[in-house]
């Protein structure tokens, strides 16, 4: 519990006070400072989360009352397809490397990323990426609607795909690199660039599930766009990788995306783990109960989601054995994933908690994390599945997982760090308002969807028989005030941005924080350059088990 | 609150779950009417109720610690940070819980897949946006449709859709199977990749183009099970679904009997007056054109042509058979089409959707063309 506070050396600062941004908007283009990116990748994915979020809105209000109402079945299989790949493309992964751009320096006393330059690519390919991708949009033909899974034969049929097809291929190529880029330059980031005295095991639960989740982008986004590079091959260039006709096999397709799309999941919530390890001891003001297992519970959930991708293809028609080996394989996840809900709790347990909006956030991320955790393991049960296979069962059970969970982690992370980054703190009273129409209405758009799956209403549909009527329309009412809701959180960043409350934060922020992470010992706002001279000790208070 | 809500949710499909097997309007999984729905259904309802245990114990703990130990209580922060044993013990018991349910599960999972020892087969091929049966122990073979009232009602803004029976679950022919036989199914497709589900059977499978599966049933109680596709299929992946009557072993017979001669028919060539050819025509075209044409025939842009002005529509009658007949690259050929449905479609599309040639395309003649085979 040794915390420290960093001998800042006053002639390094002023040494470099003059080496500030560059003046007016090219700072944000040459920019190769962490900080300025990771608030570049913020925005960013704010800006997409809107994007996206305004789409969901369009499915919602198609999906209110049965019988087709606003838009045609394709633009309505266009905006399922466009909303799933803005929000994992756009919005929760770069928000995520946004963090941690902005916070794995700070956190490990860095001066900045190891790589700056591909740093700065690595965000403006990510916006190409996003464009090419919305481009599409704006084809007489549409926007690719075969679903985020760009699943053959669907997907390379003239008459659904249309002219989308090379453009989404080509966004995921570039989606691809920046993410590899961005997951290098993290790792580089952490091996080589900690302060001096903070061992592997020393580091915050965040750089680590961060380190863990760079390991698996690099990985799987090869896969991915090796997959999409043979769909571009099957439609253009005569191959027949996926075509019966020619040799080749459909569902190889699904083993490849699979492959690629279960390690994806995890990107967008092992990050969420680490946010949350950071946030609740800080509130319970209390240690982490269990880092060491944290850190290992977090590495084999990481392994295992290399070996379970054809639980997401039980009903594709798979030999026992296949059936049989990936419903044991993804059973297993849920023992590491219960370890760390059951270690969040033992943190709270015992402590002195207050409950300021990111506390907040992070106890909703808890509960409904596993809600969405527990409708997983009904899933894995494999025959179960061909019953809940592609309904709006897992429907309710993946949103679960990512808008309760990610998407929340991600508001409780601007709410602890925003005052730290600005040096303003936030209107508390408005951010517990966001909070809870927030965590009510979420409960109202995506649990009805458990109990429409469960009777028989299969998902990626526009119109639905009337006996599901009900349970969609409450379910579009949550719709509308979660997305409503979220302005407020759009009011709350600009806001405090621009000043706040008016009070001037200290550079803890919050109680005894600094017990907890290097950046609470900075000064607030966190200075232009930071960490010119390493620290020399580091805070252990979330670490006390390894030593 | 979420304690309280997945509590109450549980109780609530607990009571209902009792009903579900007749109730139109569920809460929770169908129990079905085969042993392996109601196999599925146990086991799904005692992992659900493992889930909500856990659950409660979870989130019980954990609200207990958010209301006693809160610093606006004065509750003062413990600073233990682990205990091996705990750990081990929250270790271990999930294991075994896992274990506990992987066993009934795969032992559900082995009679599930066990194909062998059918009494009858029954093909199943996906197509956009229909089904195709065909029985392979006798010649029956159709296909199987959306019902018009429903593919009417969800093609015209502002339709009263309580009015439609079933809406958008009913079809023209449904697949008929006899009760407590073992049937196999052999699934493919001839487009997409499409999915069969009859939530009643407890199962769906995937319908692969090129590729084969298999799955069985059998049904314990005569009565009409209706499903949907589940696998996004296109335009009209919403509007392919799918209605099995289970009909008694002698109904049945019956049935196969009918239907056998039906097929043997010869189909009736004689002319028609203009309004029959028309509403034939109609239905002709909701089975197998309006999916791409649309029901205005304004087609799709940039995608499907229009058949409203259309020259190749309004023009020469002997080419525009020939087209229908044999496809292109982008549109399937309608071969299948008797000579009595070509001149009933001709028809229609030529005097309706916006078109007005003002003529009669009687089925005699077809047979010229027809005959080039």
């Amino acid at each position: 519990m040794s915390a420290v506070i960093a001998e800042h050396d006053d002639h390094h600062a002023d040494e470099h006070h003059d080496h500030g941004p560059a003046k007016g908007l090219l700072r944000w283009i040459i920019t190769t400072n962490h900080k300025d990116i990771g608030t570049l990748y913020l925005l960013f994915a704010l800006a997409m989360f809107f994007v996206g979020g305004s789409m969901a809105m369009v499915i919602r209000a198609e999906l209110f009352e049965p019988g087709l109402q606003f838009v045609d079945p394709m633009f309505f299989n266009s905006m399922t397809t466009m909303h799933a790949l803005v929000m994992v493309f756009g919005a929760v992964m770069p928000a995520f490397v946004g963090l941690a751009n902005w916070q794995i320096p700070l956190m490990i006393g860095a001066k900045d990323m190891a790589l700056p330059r591909m740093n700065n690519m690595s965000f403006w390919l990510l916006v190409a990426g996003v464009l090419l991708l919305a481009s599409t949009l704006f084809m007489e033909t549409g926007a690719p609607s075969a679903g985020w899974t760009f699943y053959p034969p669907l997907v390379l049929q003239p008459i659904t795909v249309g002219t989308a097809l090379p453009f989404a291929v080509f966004a995921v190529h570039l989606l691809g690199i920046s993410s590899i880029m961005g997951a290098i330059n993290i790792i580089a980031t952490i091996f080589n660039m900690r302060a001096p005295s903070m061992k592997m095991m020393d580091m915050p639960l965040f750089v680590w599930t961060w380190l863990i989740t760079a390991f698996l982008l690099i990985a799987v986004m090869p896969v991915f766009a090796g997959a999409v590079t043979m769909l571009l091959t099957d439609k253009f260039f005569h191959t027949s990788f996926f075509n019966a006709a020619g040799g080749g096999d459909p569902v190889l397709y699904q083993h490849i995306f699979w492959f690629f799309g279960h390690p994806e999941v995890y990107i967008m919530i092992l990050p969420t783990f680490g946010v949350a390890s950071t946030i609740i001891p800080v509130f319970a003001r209390k240690p982490l109960f269990g880092y060491a297992s944290m850190v290992w519970a977090t590495g084999s959930i990481a392994f295992f989601s290399f070996i379970v991708w054809a639980h997401h293809m039980f009903t594709v028609g798979m030999p026992m054995a296949g059936e049989l080996y990936f419903m044991y394989a993804t059973m297993i996840i849920a023992v590491p994933t219960g370890v760390k809900v059951f270690n969040w709790t033992a943190t709270m347990w015992k402590g002195a908690m207050t409950f300021e909006t990111p506390m907040l956030f992070s106890i909703a991320f808890v509960v409904l994390f596993t809600m969405g955790g527990l409708t997983g393991l009904m899933m894995a049960i494999a025959p179960v599945d061909f019953q809940y296979h592609d309904t709006y069962f897992i429907v309710a059970h993946f949103h679960y997982t990512l808008v309760p969970a990610s998407i929340f982690i991600l508001m409780a992370a601007g709410y602890f760090w925003l005052p730290k980054w600005t040096g303003h703190m936030y209107n508390e009273k408005i951010g517990q308002l966001h909070f809870w129409l927030s965590a009510i209405s979420v409960n109202i758009l995506f649990f009805p969807q458990h109990f429409l799956g469960l009777a028989g209403m299969p998902r990626r549909i526009p119109d639905y028989a009337v006996q599901f009527a009900d349970w969609n329309m409450i379910s579009s009412i949550g719709g509308f005030i979660f997305g409503a809701s979220q302005l407020l959180f759009l009011y709350i960043v600009i806001d405090t941005i621009k000043g706040g409350t008016g009070e001037k934060v200290t550079d803890e922020v919050w109680e005894d924080a600094s017990k907890h992470s290097l950046e609470w010992t900075l000064p607030s706002p966190v200075p232009y350059h930071t960490w010119e001279t390493p620290p020399m000790l580091v805070p252990t208070e979330h670490v006390l088990d390894s030593h | 609150m979420n304690k309280i809500k997945k509590l109450f949710a549980g109780v609530s499909l607990m009571a209902l779950g009792q009903e579900a097997a007749q109730a139109d309007y569920t809460l929770n999984l169908m129990k079905g009417v085969t042993k392996v729905s109601n196999d599925i259904y146990d086991l799904h309802m005692l992992i659900l109720w493992i889930c909500v245990f856990i659950g409660i114990g979870v989130f019980g703990t954990m609200f207990y610690s958010i209301y006693h130990h809160r610093k606006s209580k004065g509750h003062e922060a413990a600073q233990f940070h682990e205990n091996t044993t705990v750990e081990i013990i929250w270790t271990i018991i999930p294991t075994l819980i896992l274990i506990g349910m992987a066993i009934p599960a795969t032992k559900t999972m082995l009679e599930l897949a066990d194909v062998q020892k059918s009494d009858m087969t029954i093909q199943i091929t996906g197509k956009q946006w229909y089904w195709d049966y065909k029985y392979l122990d006798n010649d029956i073979h159709f296909e199987s449709h959306l019902d018009e009232a429903s593919e009417k009602a969800h093609r015209i803004k502002g339709a009263n859709l309580n009015a439609v029976a079933n809406y958008l679950l009913a079809v023209d022919k449904p697949l008929v199977i006899p009760v407590k036989k073992k049937i196999r199914f052999v699934l493919t497709s001839s487009d997409v990749i499409h999915s069969w589900w009859v939530p009643d059977l407890g199962w769906k499978k995937d319908a692969n183009p090129g590729f084969i599966n298999e799955a069985w049933t059998s049904v314990d109680k005569a009565g009409v099970y209706r499903g949907q596709c589940t696998e996004l299929c296109g335009r009209d992946h919403g509007f392919m679904p799918i209605v099995v009557v289970a009909l008694e072993q002698p109904d049945y017979d019956a049935w196969v009997k009918k239907t056998s001669e039906q097929q043997k028919q010869k189909p009736d060539l004689s002319d028609q007056h203009h309004e029959q050819l028309i509403s034939h025509g109609e239905s002709v075209y909701l089975k197998n054109c309006v999916g791409c044409h649309q029901i205005d025939g304004a087609g799709v842009a940039g995608l499907i042509p229009a058949i409203t002005a259309s020259p190749k529509v309004t023009g020469a009658i002997d080419p525009l058979i020939g087209f229908l007949q044999a496809g292109t690259s982008k549109m399937p050929a309608f071969s299948k089409l008797k000579d009595n449905e070509l001149a009933e479609v001709i028809t229609y599309i030529r005097n309706d959707l916006g078109n007005k040639v003002g003529d009669d395309i009687q089925p005699n003649k077809i047979t010229p063309v027809y005959e080039d085979d």
